[in-house]
């Protein structure tokens, strides 16, 4: 089956010209032109991944991402006119997994949409645990389940697979380039607050105290690790 | 001693009546003999003891202390003299810093020896008289007693005690006793002539001065100042004065000295010397007072007016001088206030027009990008379908994907340099390690050394240099710089070096191409500007990269060099500080290479 996309942009001409481009590569695209009608859209779709612009009559991108990301994990890709950290940063922080700055190649776009629904074909069963011995987290691989202190952790697919690349090597340090890699499926070099916007996102769920992590530790000036078990 | 004549008419003395046992005269030159200045005891055994005292220490010190002394005598001297020196330094700083100081002082110096000369001038000229008068009437008095004493002396003979003693008595009483004059002196009469050379006076215990006796022997009325018994009982001396005169008899010639004794005038001279001094001294206290309160008026407003101008350099343009009245100094108050509101709109206008400028770059940015993008995914399809094209349309497509790519890179550069005009650039800074940069970017631009058939060769510690950065802005100087040096190595190998010390790290990186001519290495972080414009370029770079860089290493509180030499090619050195906020003083790698450096090619 096809994988759903949404496409939430203005931009009549874009929109028509990544639908071509997104049939092409055999995604199945919705378009949505209006931010005030982007959730519903979302619900009626369906979507396995969204491709949302940032400036949108109506409601604003970062609002729109923000509903989306209040009922579903689904993953979403910004797409962005501007590279100004602030914008960049508030959208990562509003949820959205990635982002491409347009003008962005349409390989690297399918690129990115294709790392984000990457599935993990893991059927052997695995069990990871981390964290403090006297609250840990257990993570079940296969179920795409996390739970702290018995009780179940709701984690977008995005946060789940830097959790469980973290985990997996409780003992080894991530750097930043490293987990683009891993989770992101960047290539090349990229922007780094990618990682540490989403480990904050992370921690915000998993940690007892997000501002005294035990869970994801920093390593400073390198990059992260698991908390030991 | 002078003469009578010389004696009266002039020369008061100068010193007044404190400068005991003095001459009244500084003598002329034909003054006749027997000038001898009675030096007041007190002098002299004041002095020799203070200097015997004072020597033989120091032979002692001289003789057997050896080095150790004279080592500590010297550490002594260096520690006073930089006691000294940091004294000064604080004074000189306050002097320097303090108008109101500076005005107090003068004013107390001028004011303080005007009042000096002036109260010297009052207390000599009010003393002179007084010794004058008292002169004056000594002389008279004396001329009015040797009536007297003629009649009692002109028939005694100098030989017999008996004799004298009672002409003595005689004249005593009469010249002692006669009304106003009782207390006021007393007499002594000597005898040159007669045989017993001791005192014929009642005051036996005391000594004319032989100078004076001299005088009145050879028949002048003479006048001295000379130290005289308070009073015929008494045994203390006080200043006085001295008149002698000669007493001709039959058998020789007597001497009467009336001895004066000047108590009251000296009390009253002191009085006068304290009343100038404790009425100058306040005086000038008054005027230094008067002077620091004028000044502060002054200095106060400027003061504040300072403050304010401090306040309004630090950003703070609401700041504003409180202004009263209508005097210079309002003047002044008004004057600035109109300058700080000038100033306020002024900047107020440009932070407007920054911020348009800012709005603007974020929209033409928004505006451009969306129409590129389009054209950018058109054009993309177009160029992996163009093998089905006919060949100029198949042309067409390549040139119009190739383009593409330059001018979106030129439209970014573009839109960051004026990021940068606006100053709306802001720093993300984080600690990194700087080999992991360095690493990123050579795997980066491996596919362009290849292309251009250039080695990369990489020297750095084997430690990590965790810096605090920006590491996206960093990449993008190291990428700016590799991608530069590759297009000009001309296939040599391209060496990066990466230093540190304790407060910074440094890169060079360094082509071996042709290098740049004199003066060129000012010139290559200038926009747009190409050092060959004939030479090929396979980055297409845009022509602002060297430019960005040099904005992001300054963004950074960092330096952005190049240093070039015709033949031997060029090197850039970037250098950051490791700690945000530092200033850079040195960097720890060179900017132009060694010669040795030549080997490794």
């Amino acid at each position: 089956m096809k994988p759903r996309v949404l496409v939430v942009d203005d931009d009549s001409a874009l929109a028509e010209m990544l639908g071509i481009v997104l049939r092409t590569d055999g995604f199945e695209p919705a378009f949505v032109a209006d931010g005030s009608r982007a959730l519903a859209a979302f619900r009626e779709t369906k979507p396995d991944v969204v491709l949302l612009d940032l400036m949108l009559p109506g409601l604003s991108g970062i609002d729109v991402c923000r509903a989306i990301r209040a009922e579903s994990g689904t993953p979403i890709i910004m797409l962005t006119a501007k590279s100004d950290t602030v914008d960049v940063v508030l959208g990562l922080e509003s949820g959205a997994d990635d982002y491409v700055v347009k003008p962005f190649k349409p390989k690297e776009l399918v690129a990115r949409m294709r790392a984000r629904l990457r599935h993990h074909e893991d059927v052997a069963s695995e069990t990871l645990t981390i964290g403090p011995p006297d609250a840990p987290v257990i993570i079940d691989v296969p179920a795409h389940q996390v739970v702290r202190d018995g009780v179940a952790v709701a984690l977008t697919p995005l946060e789940f697979d830097l959790l469980v690349a973290l985990a997996r090597k409780p003992r080894q340090v991530f750097t930043r380039e490293v987990l683009l890699e891993q989770v992101w499926g960047y290539r090349h070099a990229a922007d780094t607050r990618l990682v540490n916007v989403h480990v904050q996102r992370l921690r915000s769920k998993v940690e007892r105290d997000p501002e005294r992590p035990e869970v994801v530790l920093t390593v400073r000036g390198v990059g992260y690790k698991a908390g030991p078990p | 001693m002078t003469r009578l004549s010389d004696g009266t008419d002039s020369d008061a003395t100068r010193r007044g009546p404190a400068a005991s046992g003095g001459e009244d005269a500084v003598p002329p030159a034909d003054a006749p003999t027997g000038d001898t200045a009675g030096d007041p005891p007190a002098d002299a055994a004041g002095d020799p003891p203070a200097d015997a005292a004072g020597d033989p220490p120091a032979d002692a010190a001289g003789g057997s202390a050896g080095t150790s002394v004279a080592a500590t005598a010297h550490r002594l001297r260096q520690q006073l003299r930089r006691h000294i020196e940091t004294g000064a330094r604080r004074v000189s700083y306050v002097w320097q810093h303090s108008l109101q100081l500076r005005v107090a002082a003068t004013t107390l110096i001028v004011t303080g020896a005007v009042v000096l000369v002036i109260g010297l001038f009052l207390v000599d000229e009010v003393a002179g008289g007084i010794l004058h008068a008292k002169r004056e009437s000594a002389i008279a008095t004396a001329r009015l007693g040797l009536i007297s004493a003629r009649g009692h002396l002109a028939d005694v003979d100098a030989g017999s005690r008996g004799d004298v003693q009672n002409a003595e008595a005689q004249i005593q009483a009469d010249l002692t006793s006669s009304g106003r004059s009782t207390g006021l002196f007393s007499i002594a009469i000597e005898s040159a002539s007669s045989d017993f050379p001791d005192s014929v006076s009642g005051l036996s215990s005391y000594q004319i001065p032989p100078s004076l006796r001299t005088l009145v022997q050879h028949d002048n009325l003479a006048v001295q100042y000379a130290m005289v018994p308070n009073g015929a009982t008494s045994r203390s001396h006080v200043p006085g004065l001295i008149v002698g005169e000669p007493v001709p008899a039959r058998t020789g010639l007597f001497e009467l000295y009336y001895l004066f004794p000047m108590t009251a005038e000296q009390q009253t001279i002191a009085l006068l010397q304290r009343t100038v001094l404790i009425s100058g001294a306040l005086l000038v206290l008054l005027v230094v007072g008067i002077a620091l309160l004028v000044t502060r008026q002054v200095v106060r407003p400027v003061r504040v007016a300072a403050h304010t101008a401090g306040k309004l350099a630090a950003g703070d343009l609401t700041q504003r001088i409180a202004v009263h009245g209508t005097d210079d100094i309002a003047r002044l108050g008004q004057s600035f206030n109109e300058m700080a509101g000038s100033l306020q709109r002024q900047i107020r206008r440009l932070e407007d027009l920054s911020r348009l400028q800012r709005r603007f770059t974020s929209d033409v940015s928004h505006e451009l990008r969306t129409p590129l993008t389009t054209i950018r995914m058109a054009s993309e399809l177009l160029h992996s379908r163009r093998d089905e094209f006919p060949p100029e349309l198949s042309r067409s497509a390549e040139l119009l994907h190739a383009e593409l790519d330059r001018f979106e890179a030129l439209l970014a550069d573009l839109l960051e340099i004026s990021r940068y005009d606006a100053g709306v650039a802001r720093l993300d800074s984080e600690p990194v390690d700087l080999r992991q940069v360095v690493a990123t970017t050579i795997d980066a631009n491996r596919a362009l050394a290849e292309r251009h058939g250039s080695r990369i060769v990489l020297h750095q510690p084997d430690t990590p240099l965790t810096v605090d950065m920006d590491a996206r802005r960093v990449e993008r100087i190291l990428r700016n710089l590799l991608a530069n040096a590759l297009d000009h190595g001309e296939g040599k190998p391209v060496v990066i070096t990466v230093g540190c010390d304790d407060d910074a790290v440094a890169v060079t990186v360094r082509d071996h191409g042709v290098g740049l001519r004199p003066g060129e290495a000012g010139l290559v972080f200038n926009r747009f500007w190409r050092g060959d414009p004939s030479r090929s370029r396979l980055t297409g770079g845009t022509g602002l990269g060297l430019s960005i860089s040099l904005e992001d290493a300054r963004l950074h509180d960092g330096w952005l060099q190049a240093w070039g030499e015709r033949g031997r090619g060029a090197q850039f050195r970037l250098t950051l500080p490791r700690r945000a906020g530092h200033t850079l003083l040195s960097s720890p790698l060179p900017l132009s290479p060694d010669e040795h450096d030549e080997d490794e090619l």
